[in-house]
């Protein structure tokens, strides 16, 4: 185990590293925005003693380098700014709208697994049958819709026709339904596909016929075998999603004026409100490396070849 | 007729696939004894191991049982339904892999996955792991203690098969399929591995069933032998009348395939031509286009089995 936990710390230095990274590029694009802050709040009758004693005041009379770091101190201590548009703090806003988007998110990551793993399970297991032909159909057709279009379309069925849940808000969990099924169907359709051909991948395997030659049974054979194994890259695939369903909810929680950090965001671009837009990327490139790390570390705790590896590299 | 433990009787074996349907296993009879070792012979594709798995009722999906009984101890295994063969696989019957790294699970201690086997005879666990050692010691495993907790991947070729017999043995099975069980082996470990199978008939009376391309294994373990090719079997009888006197030309040209130490030079003798495409087989007899003794009758009429001595059987218009 001492192992893993190198591997562990290993990889958090390279994520830190990236992270690191990701902070040079987000003050890079701050300092490459037109526009002085100063000539933003002052206006020419001031006299430049007073615009020199401003600058210096914000710490604009330092060279780049002082003022990243500067920042950097700032935003490590989860200070990033207030926003232009609201004048509020911007970590306030997203602390405000952050459990929003991970109940979407995450609700939907979730709602995906619980479905998808025994419905890809089964397909594969009677592969070609009428089951597994409709499994396929229509995981191509839940893939293919975008998902602007599935949220109106959602929206017009089950709000406006049939009146029975909220159009947009958030007014409960029953406004919770309609984001939900939005952001969930088309990758629901991608891990479906992915656990399908996973677990086909795997009956073909020797070892499958030894577990049945030892006189196993087919239930037993199915999950302790076959899905025990499918699932190690199933299981990897949910950690990287982690991040993208986070990035994917801006265009969701537009369509449902969902209080979430995605709208956040999509207001924050729209209004050109920087101190927001990076706090949140910040966020996102945090929760990318820590889920990619995270991804890494179960993938390696379920499978014994990976740890060997590991083992061979330290 | 000797008691026969596992008697095939005229087992037909189809695949379909993309291509066309082809007949993998073609009217094959046989008879493995009371602790008797029985070979099936033949070139790769000629439906030998098509016929072990179609006896364990592992063949692929894609592949059926078109005709033909299948008795072990009085029930007909093709009759047989999932759930019941799953109560003669591992106890009854035993099987084990050309290669011993895809036949074992990589994510389970190896020692976990014999257990599985022995928990299904409702032992205890702690018994069930304390017969697991005692098992891995029976077939020379070294530091049984230790092993157990090993993954496969941990383990050399030659342990994997050991682990794998341990497993199939764990159960005591009356018969015992090894499908090519040395072939992916280095030479030496293959000696170690003709041992232990060898010693499991002498201790527990095993039946043993060993599908192989190699005469040099089946003159090493077996008491009785059937050569097939293309689907058929064309000689059958005791290794002692096989290697004296081999009465097909497949099976002669075989025996001069194999390397001979007393001989003193020159290349090795081969069998002009290759196995068949099962789609498109030669009209009567499927050897004559590589056979050197092939008269005009053969490409006309498929041969009746010939008896040529007491259990000795082979599939020719010549005479031998």
């Amino acid at each position: 185990m001492s192992d893993l936990l190198e591997y562990a710390v290993r990889k958090l230095i390279i994520g830190a590293f990236v992270v690191f990274v990701v902070t040079v590029v987000l003050f890079c694009i701050m300092q490459l925005m037109p526009g002085d802050p100063i000539q933003l709040i002052s206006n020419p009758r001031i006299p430049p003693e007073k615009i020199a004693e401003l600058k210096k005041h914000w710490g604009l009379d330092k060279p780049v380098y002082v003022q990243y770091f500067y920042w950097l101190f700032h935003i490590l201590q989860g200070d990033f700014g207030t926003s232009i548009t609201t004048g509020q703090k911007v970590i306030t806003l997203i602390k405000a709208r952050l459990p929003y988007t991970l109940l979407l998110a995450g609700g939907s990551l979730i709602f995906q697994y619980i479905i998808a793993i025994p419905l890809g399970l089964m397909a594969a297991y009677k592969e070609h049958s009428i089951f597994d032909s409709m499994v396929v159909v229509s995981t191509i057709i839940f893939w293919s819709i975008p998902s602007f279009w599935l949220g109106i379309l959602l929206i017009l069925i089950f709000s406006l026709k049939l009146k029975l849940l909220p159009v947009s808000g958030y007014d409960g969990l029953s406004s919770l339904i309609l984001p939900l099924m939005t952001a969930t169907l088309p990758n629901l359709a991608s891990t479906l596909r992915l656990t399908r051909s996973e677990v086909l991948e795997v009956l073909r395997e020797k070892y499958v016929s030894t577990a049945y030659a030892k006189g196993l049974s087919e239930k037993r054979v199915l999950i302790f075998h076959v899905l025990r194994n499918a699932l190690i890259p199933v299981t990897l695939m949910f950690f990287l999603y982690l991040p993208w369903t986070v990035g994917g909810a801006v265009i969701i929680e537009t369509i449902f004026s969902w209080p979430g950090m995605g709208r956040l965001l999509w207001t924050a671009i729209s209004s050109q409100d920087f101190p927001v837009v990076q706090g949140i990327i910040f966020i996102i490139a945090i929760l990318t490396v820590v889920s990619n790390i995270a991804g890494d570390i179960i993938t390696a705790c379920l499978d014994p070849r990976i740890r060997a590896e590991i083992r061979g590299e330290s | 007729m000797e008691d026969a433990l596992l008697s095939v009787k005229n087992l037909s074996v189809v695949f379909k696939t993309t291509s066309g349907t082809v007949q993998a296993v073609d009217d094959v009879s046989f008879d493995v004894k009371e602790g008797e070792i029985f070979a099936l012979v033949g070139e790769s594709g000629c439906g030998k191991s098509t016929t072990a798995m179609s006896i364990m009722r592992l063949v692929p999906k894609n592949c059926t049982i078109t005709g033909g009984q299948i008795i072990f101890r009085g029930k007909d295994l093709v009759k047989l339904k999932e759930k019941e063969m799953s109560s003669v696989r591992g106890k009854e019957i035993g099987m084990i892999f050309q290669n011993p790294l895809d036949s074992l699970n990589p994510v389970y201690p190896v020692g976990i996955q014999v257990s599985e086997a022995v928990l299904l005879d409702r032992v205890p666990r702690d018994e069930a792991w304390k017969k697991v050692v005692e098992i891995f010691k029976d077939v020379k495993i070294p530091d049984p203690a230790e092993r157990v907790r090993s993954y496969p991947h941990e383990l050399s070729g030659g342990m994997r098969q050991r682990v794998m017999i341990a497993m199939m043995l764990s159960r005591n099975p009356k018969l015992l399929i090894a499908d090519e069980p040395t072939t992916a082996l280095d030479v030496t470990i293959q000696a170690q591995i003709l041992e232990i199978i060898k010693d499991l008939k002498d201790t527990f009376g095993t039946s043993i069933l060993v599908i192989t391309h190699d005469f040099g294994i089946v003159a090493e373990l077996a008491d009785r032998v059937a050569v097939m090719y293309a689907g058929k079997i064309v000689e059958i009888g005791s290794v002692l009348q096989i290697f004296e006197k081999p009465r097909h030309p497949y099976t002669q040209l075989l025996m001069e395939a194999l390397p001979k130490i007393t001989k003193k030079q020159g290349r090795l003798k081969t069998i002009p031509g290759s196995v068949p495409n099962l789609y498109e087989l030669p009209a009567g007899c499927s050897f004559h286009p590589r056979c050197p003794k092939s008269m005009e009758i053969c490409s006309k009429i498929a041969p009746q089995l010939k008896k040529a001595g007491e259990g000795h059987f082979f599939l020719c218009h010549r005479e031998g």
